[in-house]
């Protein structure tokens, strides 16, 4: 592990009941970078991420071996509170998914919970700085007691990494966050996630060679639940080395 | 290399690679015919040579253009971009190597008359060692084939050492007869095209290897001795 590792995963491997769906992936994630898992479907990328902020606790019948490390710490220690994990390494899903509130108790939800926050004027501050991080305070600066699910897409999107980052988390993983979105939209959210990358380490999961590509500066490629290839993006979109890589991201059928 | 699953993205890569093959077999038939027409000498295949480039100038504009089409619509990775960028490359350093044998052809008229047979057929062998390497390193890239392509590269070399001696000559002939300075100086032109189009080929040879391999070549390559340094004493006063 070197000094920039954030999350090191180690041999790790998934089942759902007998079923094997991640089979000894040895993983480096680099602090404040941003790392995107590539992968045909049903390769795994969704259940590593859900190992990250140990999601998949909540998934009936599965089941995690190996060991994650955050900054160097076990996160399935006896110790540590998963609620206090998934405070530090948040999440972002495929379909914006926003409380049925106010954009406005949307984002200051988290902090209360967590206790960031005490006053209102703390609350509110916090609300106006992470909606301004994520790029939509202007946007909505006016209308902010209406209910989030009255955003377009795009927008409601924004407002899920708004309630993101403002739990003030280390790590914010992304499950394809821009698959619903239009190209401006996803231009936005790729330029968020390029300024976030400056105090967050990201992980995005995305089908999008070209936005892998754009956004990210490692990438990991898995296949069959073993992870194949993993190197700087550069690399692995000019040269991979191993054939599966190089006929995924080319589209060649193997 | 398996195949695409959208089957017209191989069509269209196969098609920008033919055309690259068609663009090298014309630029080293016009190498071997501007020095034949050279030899003879013939200013009616000098004619053709001069005329014939235009065809590899439209080839050169096809290619870029398809290379272009294919970057922005396919949006190619991995090797489908290495081989998009080798097809403008390799075409780029094509078109040069033509432009260099018409030049070689438009210095007939001056050359016609030359009475050195023996300096003649030195800078036409220099042209066929170079028709050589271009031939090799359109084989190496009709292969993909890196070791081929830096056996190319390694070659070069002797075209260039083969540039230094005939300068010299070149110098001695000329301070013994000023007369002939006009000719030996579009002789040396003729010989520094060749050697040009030596070098068009060891880039070619870059391009071949990095398609091939996904790493540059960029091993330091021996060198020979260099024109800047090529000097001949003048005769002594008398
Ligand atoms: N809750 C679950 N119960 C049982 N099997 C599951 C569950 N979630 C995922 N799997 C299985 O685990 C494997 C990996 O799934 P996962 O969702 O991680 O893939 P993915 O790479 O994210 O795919 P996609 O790109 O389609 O989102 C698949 O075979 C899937 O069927
Ligand atoms: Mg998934």
């Amino acid at each position: 592990m070197s000094a920039d590792t954030k999350v090191e995963a180690r041999d790790v491997s998934v089942y759902y009941g007998k079923k094997q769906a991640l089979f000894n992936v040895d993983l480096d994630i680099d602090s404040r970078q941003v790392t995107s898992l590539i992968g045909p479907s049903g390769c795994g990328k969704s259940t590593f991420l859900r190992c990250v902020n140990r999601m998949n606790d909540t998934i009936e019948g599965c089941r995690v071996q190996g060991k994650i490390r955050l900054d160097g710490e076990d996160i399935h220690d006896r110790t540590l509170d998963p609620v206090k994990l998934r405070a530090r390494v948040g999440m972002v899903f495929q379909k914006p998914n926003p409380f049925p509130k106010s954009i406005y108790d949307n984002v200051a939800y988290g902090p209360r919970l967590h206790g960031l926050v005490s006053r209102k004027d703390e609350t509110e501050e916090l609300v106006r700085s992470s909606l301004q991080r994520a790029g939509l305070w202007q946007e909505v600066e006016d209308r902010i007691h209406e209910p989030g699910t009255s955003l377009s897409g795009g927008q409601q999107q924004r407002l899920c990494i708004a309630r993101a980052i403002a739990v003030r988390p280390e790590v914010i993983l992304m499950d394809e966050p821009c698959s619903a979105l239009d190209p401006i939209a996803t231009a936005r959210i790729e330029e968020l996630i390029d300024e976030l990358r400056e105090n967050f380490t990201i992980v995005i999961v995305t089908h999008s060679m070209q936005q892998a590509a754009r956004v990210s500066q490692r990438t990991a490629f898995f296949h069959l639940g073993i992870l194949v290839e993993e190197g700087d993006t550069e690399k692995i979109f000019t040269s991979p080395t191993d054939k599966r890589t190089q006929d995924y991201i080319t589209g060649r059928s193997g | 290399m398996s195949e695409h699953i959208v089957k017209s993205f191989d069509e269209e890569l196969e098609r920008l690679r033919g055309a690259v093959q068609e663009m090298g077999g014309l630029a080293a038939e016009q190498l071997e015919l501007s020095l034949r027409a050279l030899l003879e000498p013939d200013p009616e295949l000098a004619e053709q040579v001069v005329e014939a480039d235009s065809e590899i100038d439209a080839l050169e504009q096809r290619i870029s253009q398809d290379a272009i089409r294919l970057l922005a619509l396919r949006q190619p990775m991995a090797v489908d971009l290495r081989q998009a960028i080798a097809a403008i490359k390799i075409a780029f350093d094509l078109e040069r190597s033509g432009d260099l044998a018409k030049n070689i052809a438009l210095r007939l008229p001056v050359l016609k008359g030359f009475a050195n047979r023996g300096t003649l057929e030195t800078v036409a062998r220099m042209g066929e060692l170079a028709g050589w390497q271009l031939h090799d390193v359109l084989r190496a890239y009709s292969g993909t084939d890196p070791v081929l392509a830096r056996e190319v590269w390694l070659r070069d070399r002797q075209i260039d050492d083969l540039y230094e001696s005939n300068f010299r000559v070149y110098l001695t002939y000329m301070m013994e007869d000023p007369r002939t300075i006009s000719a030996y100086t579009h002789l040396h032109f003729v010989a520094k095209n060749i050697e040009r189009i030596g070098d068009h080929s060891t880039n070619i040879a870059r391009s071949v290897y990095y398609l091939a391999e996904g790493v540059p070549l960029d091993e330091p390559r021996p060198k020979g001795a260099d024109a800047k340094t090529a000097y001949v004493d003048p005769p002594a006063e008398t």
